[in-house]
């Protein structure tokens, strides 16, 4: 089976964040990047159905060089090989980024292609529902529980109160959400294996995009910090309080 | 194409969600600066009795696609219908909630006609005639204002963010049948069944109160009285990360960058410490409060009421007194 999980590099959840000097984008120096969180769990799900059908799992990712360390993680957790969509500088536009991973794909002709449901950086959720739209095959976005089996997949999407069930035929594509499945911890051995793993480097071709960033600010921060009181004693202080002055009671 | 706006209003079993009327308000408010109409889109199956409705909270016109192949959500389906009824309509933006349908929904449209989303917007306006989004980035650290240089501009509007449009009962709307062909046999993609989550209560991001607990809960078993501190409010029982890694509840209540997005009208944090991913998923909560033993855990900068004290005696004399405003 050709698996393929689409994976991007975000900064750390933790790092700070600053503005850069056009008030665009953030000031990328110091920052510490990692795997999306939510790709991790693609990578587990690619794993776990390369481990049951055989086949491939390809990383594939739309970055500068810099990308090639982080992607070296995921090859750390098992993953065959990898393919980075070279650019100067990843598009916010989710569209381009869509678009040049379409081509990406068509070329390493997958069965199931898996990415997380959002990049945490700009927290879109498009890209998959777009893939899947350009290449004219099956999407299932927000996913917890996937079953592949003669060329079918049966996929669980998280909806409001609930899930979808859905059925689709191979090839498409499936988003993850936690809750698929518990993404295991790069080995030793995996990350001396990682380093003689291929990692192909090609030109990305990405359209322009239609997103036009106006700018970027840091929000003013939540007020916050009134302190009502200790213990069970300033509970009749609170509940007047969002009675009366938050009105939310 | 033209200033009209297509708000997509969410139903599911026919009923309209909240989402719904939150989106054509949004609309309004726009078109009324622009003079275009705000054209509601209703899709489903068994839907066009409801419909009509849609006038007293703002519409202009409401367009039905009503179909058996339609009732449950199928993205080739609802993406192809939303497209082509706004070119018909001359909509050059198109508004739509940020629900799991909007969020899979709002990209496809995008694909189709080449244009760009700006998904989970917190704010939409009108700028001399371009229609600015802003949403938040980077787990809520930053917020970025966006435009598209191509139509339809696809908004997706966070739930509970928007003001809900004051009903003017009796207004009702014109309704359209929608006239876009569905070729519902030739699906590659079919919803099976829906499965109701365990707990049977009202979705997390739908709730207008949600309770909160986090490791300092201790165990599942005490989750118990957050349930009552919930249900005096009429709310929901959310979660850390910590407390659903543990065990101690299900994911689908997680808040949090991993979790859900949640905009309630008031969130109670229970022995929830606030790391960042717990607050990208709840600071855009109208009201907060936090309940922590620990005066230094980072929640209190951003609650507006804190209580410095052991949850396990403040939460329950909180639903005590809850009680008393409640009854009275
Ligand atoms: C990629 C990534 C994604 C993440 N996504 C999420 C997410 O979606 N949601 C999320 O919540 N976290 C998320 N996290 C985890 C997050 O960083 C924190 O670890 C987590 O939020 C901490 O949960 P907590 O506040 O319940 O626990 P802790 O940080 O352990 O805090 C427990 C708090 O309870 C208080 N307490 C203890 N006992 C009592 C008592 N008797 N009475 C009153 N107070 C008491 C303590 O003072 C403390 O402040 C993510 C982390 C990463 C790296």
């Amino acid at each position: 089976m050709n698996i393929v999980v689409c994976m991007k590099r975000v900064p750390d959840t933790a790092t700070k964040i600053r503005i850069n000097s056009d008030g665009t984008g953030i000031d990328e120096s110091g920052i510490e990047y990692v795997i999306n969180p939510y790709d991790e769990y693609a990578i587990e799900a690619g794993l776990q159905l390369k481990e049951k059908f055989g086949g491939e799992v390809v990383i594939l990712t739309l970055d500068s060089s810099e990308a090639a360390p982080v992607v070296r993680n995921a090859l750390a957790m098992g993953a065959d090989r990898a393919v980075i969509l070279k650019c100067d500088k990843k598009p916010v536009d989710s569209l381009s980024t869509a678009t040049a991973l379409a081509e990406g794909l068509k070329a390493l002709n997958p069965d199931v292609i898996l990415m997380g449901k959002q990049g945490v950086d700009y927290d879109n959720s498009q890209v998959g529902p777009m893939v899947g739209q350009l290449l004219g095959i099956p999407c299932v976005s927000v996913i917890t529980k996937l079953e592949v089996s003669d060329g079918k997949a049966v996929a669980n999407r998280q909806i409001e109160g609930g899930e979808e069930v859905v059925e689709v035929e191979l090839p498409a594509i499936f988003t993850a959400q936690k809750g698929l499945n518990e993404p295991r911890y790069a080995s030793l051995k995996g990350i001396m294996a990682a380093k003689k793993k291929k990692l192909d480097e090609q030109e990305a071709q990405i359209p322009e995009g239609a997103i036009e960033v106006i700018k970027m600010e840091i929000p003013p921060a939540r007020e916050g910090g009134k302190i009502v009181g200790e213990g069970a004693d300033a509970v009749p202080e609170l509940v007047k309080l969002l009675q009366f002055e938050a009105k939310v009671l | 194409m033209g200033n009209n706006i297509l708000a997509f209003a969410e139903q599911r079993e026919g009923k309209f969600k909240k989402s719904a009327y939150e989106v054509i308000g949004a609309a309004k408010n726009i078109t009324n600066q622009t003079g275009g109409e705000t054209i509601a889109l209703v899709i489903g199956s068994g839907v066009e009795g409801i419909a009509g409705e849609l006038g007293a909270y703002g519409a202009d016109k409401v367009i039905v696609a009503d179909n058996d192949s339609l009732k449950y959500y199928s993205g080739e389906l609802y993406s192809n219908i939303v497209v082509e009824e706004a070119k018909k309509n001359e909509a050059d933006v198109i508004l739509m909630p940020a629900s799991s349908m909007g969020r899979d929904l709002a990209p496809r449209c995008a694909a189709i006609t080449g244009s760009a989303v700006a998904a989970d917007s917190i704010a939409v306006e009108n700028s001399d005639g371009s229609i600015i989004a802003t949403r938040p980035v980077y787990a809520g650290k930053t917020l970025i204002k966006v435009k598209s240089s191509k139509t339809p501009f696809i908004i997706s509007l966070r739930p509970n963010v928007f003001p809900l449009p004051e009903k003017e009962e009796g207004k009702n709307a014109e309704v359209q049948k929608s006239e876009v062909s569905v070729a519902g046999d030739s699906l590659k993609a079919i919803v099976k069944e829906i499965v109701a989550s365990a707990s049977g209560k009202m979705d997390l991001t739908e709730a207008s109160v949600i309770v909160s607990g986090g490791r300092g809960m201790k165990g599942p078993e005490n989750f118990k009285i957050l349930e009552e501190l919930a249900d005096v409010l009429g709310g929901v029982v959310g979660a850390s990360r910590s407390a659903v890694d543990a065990g101690w509840m299900p994911q689908a209540q997680q808040v949090g960058q991993t979790g859900k997005v949640v905009s309630p009208q008031l969130y109670i944090a229970c022995g929830i410490s606030g790391a960042i991913q717990h607050l990208a998923g709840m600071s855009s909560s109208k009201c907060i409060v936090a309940i922590n033993k620990d005066p230094e855990a980072p929640i209190f900068q951003v609650a507006d009421y804190g209580i410095v004290g052991d949850l396990f005696e403040v939460v329950p004399a909180l639903t005590e007194e809850v009680k008393k405003v409640v009854s009275s």
